[in-house]
């Protein structure tokens, strides 16, 4: 201990307290509260970073129409800004879905990517129509549809399916990934329900 | 006059400041045109904040706006197009001049003990620099700035367990929105800039400090009381330094020795400079890139997506890799290998002139490397360059593993005690 006082006309005795436990109860309290302050105070900068309530609303549900798809076609449709595909698929293009699962990562949905209703070979509420998240799940890129055989050139024996340019991921007409991709996951299926046999809701479940 | 400097001297110490840090400071007599780029890079940091101020004077940070008010400003403002210019141009001769003092760093073992925490000071500077430039680069609202900030934000999304909500809580949305970039630009115009010129001016202070180093990688700071008279500079060197070490005649004076030369440094770059800004300011798709000319449009992916050439070979890095937080840990790894190079580098001989020949090349294949990755990160996918940047990959981090084995025992030459 330094017996050097800044206050030279006090000597170090005069200035030693005989009991330190109260200067250090204090200082303990005040770092204590001062912290506890601190972080309150940078709640609301933290906070305000939250989507906002207007962008929170922009992110409700959305109906959409599906009676003029066509079989094969597929439409995309905007949800919390994000590409929803709706694709209608064809019994011929259902019955192949199984062919290639030897070449998927997670051919039976185990990764939870989809909700419950959807954890089957179609991914899908009803089997005809499929309903994805268009985004890629390694690094969010939109992928692209690949129809009429154009697929096979990315995954042999595979006429449709989904090809991501961006770092060359591969998903099947269920939005199930081909092994040896970068991208871990199977599409996203939203959660979403039919109104009634012409109207998809996207958001919420029945 | 002097009674006025002496007025302002007594109240704020204006000369000794300038004679002690750029006047009177001991340069080494040998250094080479490696040492030119810590100067060119605080002249872009300088045009960076200028041009940058002036363009916030027209730009709209909004999502319906920001796409708009940069053509506005190319087309309409007076000069515009040039600010623009020298504003794009800039960010990407930042990035050639940085890369250049690292491994002009790297080659002269410039952060070798005592230069550990100067060279982690301009570690968190590239650092900063690269977070400035991504911003930046969203600012726009083209098509790549886009789908590059999904990209960029999306690799949080990787972190286990709070990761998606992370990147929401980025966002300010559940995508990349109009939130996202009001947020960017104020973190680009105000908190990143501040952040730069700090770590600047603390990595200048720890330079003054230690001392320049120099191609032969030797001291020219003796300790008090070791050099003759005659083995001391004659050159008036502040007394900062004086009276703490003997510094032998080794030395010039910062100003004007070092200045004139690093100005005609400055004049080369800026031929170089002012040809791309005004033949060249897109670079052939490098340093602007074409999908950008494209207003963002979430709804459709550009058919390649590449961020801009300076961050190509950590892209490599990523994209190598087939697991997606494995690939986001080896990436952030690659910028970590880098920071930790003081301690990665057991050696006390700094300069490659001195070590061994497998350092050397150890440092040359390394340079081809990073180039090469930043080749494969750039350009579209395609089978073989899968192989190409595992290896490559795997060759960067050799880079430091090997460093680290022969560093303990290295034969290196004899290093001389001064430089003249």
């Amino acid at each position: 201990m330094s017996n050097v006082s800044v206050d030279a006309k006090q000597t170090a005795s005069d200035n030693q307290p005989e009991n330190t436990n109260r200067r250090k109860f204090l200082t303990v309290a005040t770092s204590v509260i001062g912290g506890i302050g601190a972080v309150g105070a940078a709640v609301p900068f933290v906070a305000s970073w939250n989507p906002s309530a207007k962008a929170k609303a922009a992110g409700a549900d959305v109906e959409v129409d599906i009676s003029g798809i066509a079989p094969g076609q597929l439409i995309r449709v905007m949800w919390r800004s994000k590409p929803v595909w709706v694709v209608r698929r064809t019994p011929e293009l259902l019955s192949s879905l199984e062919a290639h699962e030897d070449q998927l990562r997670d051919p039976n949905s185990e990764n939870e990517q989809q909700p419950a209703f959807a954890q089957n070979r179609y991914r899908s509420l009803k089997d005809e129509y499929l309903v994805l998240v268009g985004i890629c799940t390694h690094l969010g890129c939109s992928p692209q549809h690949l129809a009429e055989g154009a697929f096979a050139e990315y995954a042999e024996g595979v006429a449709e399916g989904f090809f991501c340019p961006c770092h060359g991921s591969k998903f099947d007409m269920a939005g199930r990934v081909f092994a040896g991709v970068p991208a871990p996951l199977n599409l996203v299926v939203p959660p979403y329900q039919y109104l009634d046999d012409n109207t998809l809701l996207i958001g919420s479940e029945a | 006059m002097n009674a006025l400097l002496n007025w302002f001297e007594q109240r704020i110490p204006l000369m000794r400041v300038a004679n002690m840090h750029a006047i009177q400071y001991p340069a080494p007599v040998n250094m080479n045109f490696w040492y030119v780029f810590g100067f060119l890079a605080t002249i872009v940091l300088v045009n960076q904040i200028v041009t940058g101020i002036w363009l916030t004077m027209n730009f709209e940070p909004s999502a319906e706006r920001a796409f708009a008010s940069v053509e506005y400003i190319m087309r309409e403002v007076d000069y515009g197009w040039l600010i623009r210019y020298m504003h794009s141009t800039g960010a990407s001769a930042f990035f050639i001049v940085v890369y250049m003092h690292m491994f002009r760093g790297m080659i002269y073992g410039s952060y070798q003990k005592p230069r550990e925490l100067l060279w982690v000071f301009g570690m968190l500077i590239y650092l900063a620099l690269m977070a400035e430039a991504f911003m930046g680069y969203v600012l726009p609202w083209g098509q790549m700035s886009y789908w590059g900030a999904q990209v960029i934000v999306s690799l949080f999304s990787a972190i286990p367990v709070i990761g998606p909500d992370l990147v929401v809580w980025i966002q300010g949305d559940y995508v990349i929105s109009g939130a996202t970039l009001n947020r960017f630009f104020a973190l680009h115009v105000i908190a990143l800039p501040l952040v730069i010129v700090i770590l600047v001016f603390l990595h200048i202070i720890a330079l003054h400090e230690v001392g320049s180093n120099n191609p032969d990688g030797i001291a020219i700071k003796h300790k008090k009381g070791s050099l003759s008279e005659e083995e001391k500079t004659n050159y008036e060197i502040h007394e900062y330094y004086t009276s703490k070490y003997d510094i032998a005649d080794d030395v010039v004076p910062f100003f004007p020795h070092i200045v004139l030369k690093d100005l005609v440094a400055f004049s080369i770059f800026l031929a170089g400079f002012a040809y791309v800004m005004f033949f060249a300011p897109e670079m052939g798709g490098k340093f602007l890139e074409h999908p950008n000319f494209e207003i963002a449009n979430p709804l459709k992916t550009p058919e390649h997506i590449f961020p801009v050439w300076y961050f190509t070979p950590f892209y490599a890095i990523l994209k190598a890799v087939p697991d997606k937080l494995f690939g986001v840990l080896t990436m952030f790894g690659a910028i970590a290998a880098l920071f930790a190079l003081p301690w990665l580098d057991r050696g006390n001989v700094r300069s490659w002139r001195y070590r061994s020949g497998l350092h050397k090349w150890n440092l040359i294949i390394f340079a081809i490397v990073f180039i090469f990755l930043g080749y494969l990160g750039g350009t579209p996918q395609e089978n073989w360059k899968i192989i190409a940047s595992q290896i490559a990959t795997v060759m960067y981090f050799g880079f430091f593993g090997l460093l680290w084995i022969y560093s303990k025992n290295e034969k290196t030459k004899p290093v001389p005690t001064r430089i003249r």
